[in-house]
C-alpha cells in the first residue's frame, strides 16, 4: 500500500504527539509528499497566516516510494506557509532521514502552535515524544546533530534540525538534515524557528512493509533502475561531475546570471566549474572534489563531497572546516559565485559549508549578496553600512558576509531578509532580483525564454524546480526546444509543472525525471499503491496539485501580478551571447499560460477547471 | 581560419595533451563544417551531443552543413544535466 496510513501530530504548544490515521481519501487523490501534506495544509491553515505565528502549521511529509526499494526514494518534503514567500512552500530534501521517518512507521509529521520553550522532537517507531532542547539551541546543525546522536548513543538516529539562521529567523533559514542536505528553500527554518522546534531526530526500525504487490514492485523499481543506469545522463554524467557541470553550458549560451543579472555571462565560470573541481591544485596536488555521494536509495549519486584548500584565507585558522563535506553543487557554486562575480572556488566552498552548518539557503542567500553589492555599487549602501569593502568580485567580502549573516551580526541581520525586503528597504525594490519574495536560481530566463513563465508563475516564488524547462530548451531532454523563442513555452511549462507535482509527491528525486518520464515511476507507484495509479490518473494528480496550490496563494493575497519577472528583465537586453539584445517575453507568454491551464485572463482558476479536478 | 574548440565534462580527454581550460585554438580551412572541424578530435559519435557555435545549438542533422567563420566558438559537451 505504499503509506503507513499513520499521521504524528505534534502540538507544539501543548507539548503533545498524537497519532492520526492518515486521510485515506485524500492520499488517493494526492498521493504523498508535496500533494497530501499541502492538502493538509491548505485545510488545517487560514491562507492569511502569518508564516512566523503559532497559527502556521509545518508538516515534514515522505511520499509512498519513499524508503522503499524504488530508486532515489529516500525524498522527504516540508510543506508550510513560506517565511520569505507568503505563499504556500515545499522544500523537497533527501539524505536518510525521510526513510527513516517511514521506518519508524509514520507518513508525515505535523507540527502545530508554538513551543513555550526550545524543543526538539524525538520518534523511536511508535514512540514520538518533545524533549528540551535548552542545551541545543544556539548550535550549528551539525553540533545538534553530534550531540542528538551522542546523548541518545545512537549513531544511526537521523537529524533534521535547523541552526543559528532558523532561530533567529532569517528568512531565508533552511532545515538541515544528514549534514549536507536541506529542506532549502522559501524559509522554511524560520518557520520552524519560529515553534521553538529546534530538531526532529528519528530512529525506525520497522522497514517498509505493505506494498501491495511485491514482486512486480521490485520488477517495476529495478526496470527504473536500469533506464538510469543505461541512461548517459543519470548513469554517467550526474555520478561522474555532479549538477555542476551545467556552469560553462549555461554560460557558453549566455544564461549564467552575473553580477545580480547585469550580465548573462561570467568571465570565471571556468574557475568555477565541475571541470574545475576534478583539476589538482597548486598548493597541496590534490583536487578539489573528494567523490560523489547518494542519498538514500539512490542509483544516480550526483551528491558532491568536496575538501577545501587548507591553505586558502578562509579557512587557514579554521581546522574544522578541513575535513571533507557537501558541495558544490550548481545552483550554490552559481549563488556564491557568478551572482556576485566570485570566481574563488575555495571560497564558494567556505560559504556552501557555513550554509550547511548555520541552516542557511545558499541560493538566497548568494543572490541577496549580490543585490547588496549592487545596492554597494551604486552608492546607496556605503562601506561603514555594509561593514566590508562588498564590491562585485570580492571573495573576502563573500566569506565575512556568510558568517554575519548565519550569525546575525551587523549587516548580516539585514541580508537575512532576502533581497527583497533589502532592496525596498533602501527604495531600489526593482534590484531585487526574485518572484513572489524568493530570489532566481541559477539560469537567466533572457537566454532561457521558458524559465522566465516557469519562474513568474511558481507556486513557491522564483524556483527551478518547479518547472524545470532547461531540460528541453537546453538540455534536449526529453526533446529539444529552442530556448530563444517564446512559442509553445506556456504547454511547455504547464506539462513540467504538473509532472513535477508527481514526481515530488512520490517520494522519488526529480533528477530521475533526465532519465525517466512519469511512464516509469507509474508502474512503480501502481504496484506499490493500493487503486488505480494509470498515467491518466498521475496526470490529473499533478494538475491537481498545481490548482490547489494556487488557490491557497489566491486566497493568501497574492494574484496575478504577483506573477511577474523584475524590471531589468523584462527591459534590459542581453548583453552578450546569443540572447544579446533579448528580454524575456513573459507578457507574451503568460495570458497564454493561463489559457492554457484553464483559468481566466487574471489567473484565477475556472470553474470548470476547479471542477475537472475535483477542487 | 583560427576556431577555439571547448570539450567538456568526459570529452576533455579528447582535447591535445596539455590544454588548458577545457579549450584549444585551432587552424582550420575557410568555412570548414562542425563536423569537419571535430573530426580530429576522433569524438565517439554518442557522446557528441551538445554542439553548440557562439553558444546556439547546432541539431545532428545540421552539424555537416553548418560552416564556420573565423573566430568562432564550438563547444561540445556528453550528454549532461543539472539542476
Amino acid at each position: 500500500m505504499g503509506w503507513n496510513r499513520k499521521v504524528l501530530r505534534v502540538n507544539l504548544t501543548a507539548g503533545t504527539c498524537t497519532p492520526e490515521p492518515l486521510n485515506m481519501a485524500w492520499a488517493n487523490d494526492y498521493l504523498g509528499s508535496r500533494g497530501l501534506a499541502s492538502k493538509y495544509l491548505v485545510s488545517e491553515i487560514d491562507p492569511k497566516v502569518d508564516p512566523l505565528s503559532p497559527d502556521n502549521k509545518m508538516i515534514m511529509a515522505t511520499g509512498p516510494l519513499t524508503g522503499t526499494m524504488a530508486s532515489t526514494g529516500g525524498r522527504y518534503t516540508v510543506v508550510t506557509k513560506g517565511a520569505l514567500t507568503n505563499a504556500i512552500a515545499c522544500s523537497n530534501s533527501g539524505g536518510f532521514f525521510g526513510a527513516e521517518m517511514k521506518f519508524a512507521g509514520w507518513d508525515m509529521i505535523i507540527f502545530e502552535g508554538r513551543s513555550p520553550k526550545p524543543v526538539y522532537l524525538y520518534v523511536e517507531n511508535d514512540k514520538a515524544e518533545l524533549r528540551d532542547a535548552a542545551h541545543l539551541w544556539g548550535k550549528t546543525c551539525w553540533q545538534t546533530e553530534e550531540t542528538i546522536k551522542a546523548s541518545h548513543q545512537d549513531p544511526l538516529i537521523r537529524v533534521s534540525s535547523i541552526g543559528g539562521a532558523g532561530e533567529n529567523q532569517v528568512l531565508f533559514a533552511c532545515i538541515v538534515n544528514d549534514l549536507h542536505r536541506a529542506a532549502g528553500r522559501s524559509g522554511v527554518g524560520a518557520v520552524m524557528g519560529s515553534k521553538n522546534l529546534k530538531a526532529v531526530a528519528i530512529r525506525g526500525t520497522k522497514g517498509v512493509s505493505g506494498i501491495k504487490d511485491f514482486p512486480a514492485f521490485l520488477a517495476a523499481a529495478n526496470a527504473g533502475k536500469k533506464v538510469l543506469a543505461d541512461n548517459a545522463v543519470t548513469g554517467q554524467g550526474l555520478p561522474k561531475y555532479g549538477t555542476q557541470v551545467l556552469m560553462n553550458v549555461i554560460n557558453e549560451m549566455g544564461a549564467l546570471p552575473t553580477r545580480n543579472h547585469r550580465d548573462v555571462q561570467f568571465e570565471e565560470a571556468g574557475k568555477i566549474s565541475a571541470e574545475a573541481m576534478h583539476e589538482k591544485r597548486p598548493t597541496d596536488g590534490k583536487p578539489h572534489l573528494v567523490t560523489n555521494a547518494a542519498c538514500f536509495g539512490c542509483t544516480i549519486a550526483c551528491g558532491r563531497i568536496s575538501k577545501i584548500d587548507e591553505t586558502h584565507f578562509s579557512v587557514k585558522n579554521s581546522p574544522q572546516y578541513w575535513g571533507a563535506s557537501g558541495g558544490l553543487e550548481y545552483e550554490a557554486a552559481w549563488a556564491l559565485g557568478a551572482a556576485n562575480g566570485v570566481g574563488d572556488l575555495e571560497a564558494l566552498q567556505y560559504a556552501n559549508l557555513l550554509c550547511n552548518e548555520h541552516g542557511m539557503d545558499p541560493i538566497s542567500f548568494g543572490a541577496t549578496v549580490g543585490a547588496a553589492m549592487e545596492l554597494y555599487d551604486l552608492g546607496i549602501l556605503s562601506r561603514e553600512q555594509i561593514g566590508v569593502d562588498a564590491k562585485f568580485g570580492s571573495a573576502e567580502a563573500l566569506c565575512q558576509l556568510v558568517e554575519m549573516t548565519a550569525k546575525g551580526e551587523g549587516f548580516g541581520k539585514e541580508l537575512g531578509l532576502g533581497s527583497a525586503r533589502l532592496c525596498a528597504k533602501y527604495g531600489r525594490p526593482e534590484l531585487s532580483m526574485s518572484v513572489k519574495g524568493q530570489e532566481f536560481p541559477a539560469y537567466d530566463s533572457r537566454g532561457i525564454q521558458g524559465m522566465g513563465l516557469a519562474y513568474a508563475t511558481s507556486n513557491r516564488g522564483a524556483c527551478h524546480l518547479r518547472g524545470y524547462t532547461v531540460a528541453s530548451e537546453v538540455l534536449g531532454i526529453p526533446v529539444k526546444t529552442d530556448p530563444l523563442v517564446t512559442d509553445g513555452k506556456p504547454e511547455l511549462v504547464k506539462a513540467f509543472q504538473d509532472a513535477t507535482g508527481v514526481f515530488d509527491s512520490a517520494g522519488i528525486c526529480i533528477f530521475t525525471s533526465f532519465a525517466w518520464t512519469l511512464a516509469d515511476v507509474q508502474p512503480q507507484l501502481q504496484a506499490a499503491c493500493e487503486g488505480d495509479w494509470s498515467m491518466d490518473k498521475l496526470n490529473a494528480v499533478g494538475e491537481r496539485i498545481w490548482n490547489m496550490e494556487r488557490q491557497f496563494n489566491l486566497a493568501a493575497g497574492l494574484s496575478a501580478k504577483d506573477d511577474d519577472l523584475p524590471p531589468r528583465l523584462k527591459t534590459e537586453p542581453a548583453k552578450s551571447g546569443p540572447a544579446k539584445g533579448l528580454v524575456n517575453g513573459l507578457d507574451k507568454m503568460k495570458p497564454e499560460y493561463y489559457k492554457v491551464r484553464g483559468w481566466t485572463p487574471d489567473g484565477v482558476p475556472e470553474k470548470a477547471t476547479l471542477e475537472r479536478l475535483g477542487l | 581560419m583560427r576556431v577555439t574548440v571547448k570539450l567538456y565534462a568526459t570529452l576533455g580527454d579528447y582535447l591535445p595533451p596539455g590544454s588548458k581550460g577545457n579549450k584549444v585554438e585551432i587552424e582550420a580551412a575557410e568555412a570548414a563544417a562542425v563536423d569537419t572541424v571535430l573530426r580530429p578530435f576522433s569524438l565517439p559519435p554518442k557522446l557528441t551531443h551538445l554542439v553548440l557555435v557562439n553558444g546556439v545549438f547546432i541539431p545532428p542533422e545540421a552539424r555537416a552543413a553548418t560552416c564556420l567563420k573565423d573566430g568562432d566558438t564550438l563547444a561540445v559537451w556528453p550528454p549532461i544535466a543539472g539542476g
